[in-house]
């Protein structure tokens, strides 16, 4: 193993945002920012919960839009995966979260934030067999 | 309206740091998991950054009774590890490792030109309907 690409600079300062933003959903709206969750109750839930779910993913959307207008050269992306890959990768994904109840940002952060047990027991799940997964690839194909 | 609002900069914020830190590119998602390979440790110094800043508001704040706009916190409800909980997660880490991708950076993406990230935000949602419609699966609890 060899270290590659290590960016803590802009790691903690982007982390440090992305803690701040739930900060502020927890304690002006009392509630977690699980997009998996907000993304899932969006879809089947109705109800008043509704519009502050739409909202939060609007300022997501919002913020991709706005950084690929403005700052394009800040924006760092690089897909690999083929199309076939991400219909797999997406319906595991989706499928997935609903099942554990949470993705990276509200067990990863959030409940890990918490010291939630169900949290830290999901998060090393997921990035278990993420890092598994990812280790096939390299090896088997 | 002044909670959409607030919700609104939540997400603009939360998109800007996972932009900012790179978690909304699927390259350097796969770098960090990629320990067998040429590891790049970053993404833990996201968590370690996110934890920090959500940690000290939680915690502080968890002698106040109310949030400032909503009549209580929310929190998760189910208790103890289920069957769930773990198989939920392994899947959701397989497609994770097969794209670089997790369900934010995926929607903030959504607007980065390229066609694939809607093959795969299309796919998430029709895996969240599978789950959420599968008959006589456990209600979702309130969490992440």
């Amino acid at each position: 193993m060899s270290i590659v690409n290590f960016t803590p600079f802009s790691a903690i300062v982007g982390g440090a945002l992305i803690g701040l933003a739930a900060a502020l959903l927890w304690r002006m709206l009392g509630r977690i920012a699980g997009v998996s969750t907000i993304l899932g109750s969006v879809l089947m839930e109705p109800g008043n919960d509704r519009i502050w779910r739409i909202a939060f993913l609007a300022g997501l959307v919002v913020s991709g839009l706005g950084a690929i207008l403005l700052i394009p050269n800040a924006v760092h992306f690089e897909l690999k995966a083929g199309a076939g890959q991400l219909l797999v990768a997406g319906l595991l994904v989706g499928f997935g979260t609903q099942m554990g109840s949470g993705c990276t940002s509200g067990h990863g952060v959030c409940g890990i934030g918490r010291l939630s047990t169900r949290s830290i027991v999901a998060t090393l799940c997921f990035m278990g067999s993420g890092m598994l997964t990812v280790f096939a690839l390299a090896h088997l194909s | 309206m002044s909670r959409a609002i607030v919700a609104f900069l939540s997400g603009l914020v939360f998109g800007a740091g996972l932009i900012v830190s790179q978690m909304s590119n699927p390259a350097k998602v796969i770098g960090f998991l990629d320990i067998s390979g040429n590891w790049d440790p970053s993404l833990a110094f996201v968590m370690a950054g996110a934890l920090a800043v959500f940690g000290a508001v939680y915690w502080s704040s968890r002698a106040r009774t109310t949030p400032l706009l909503a009549p209580r916190f929310a929190l998760p409800t189910r208790d103890g590890i289920d069957r769930q909980l773990v198989a939920g997660s392994l899947i959701f880490g397989v497609g994770w490792g097969l794209s670089g991708f997790c369900p934010g950076p995926a929607v903030v993406s959504c607007t980065f030109g390229d066609w694939r990230v809607w093959v795969f935000v299309g796919a998430m949602l029709a895996g969240m309907l599978l789950y959420r419609s599968w008959p006589g699966r456990q209600p979702i609890p309130r969490e992440a």
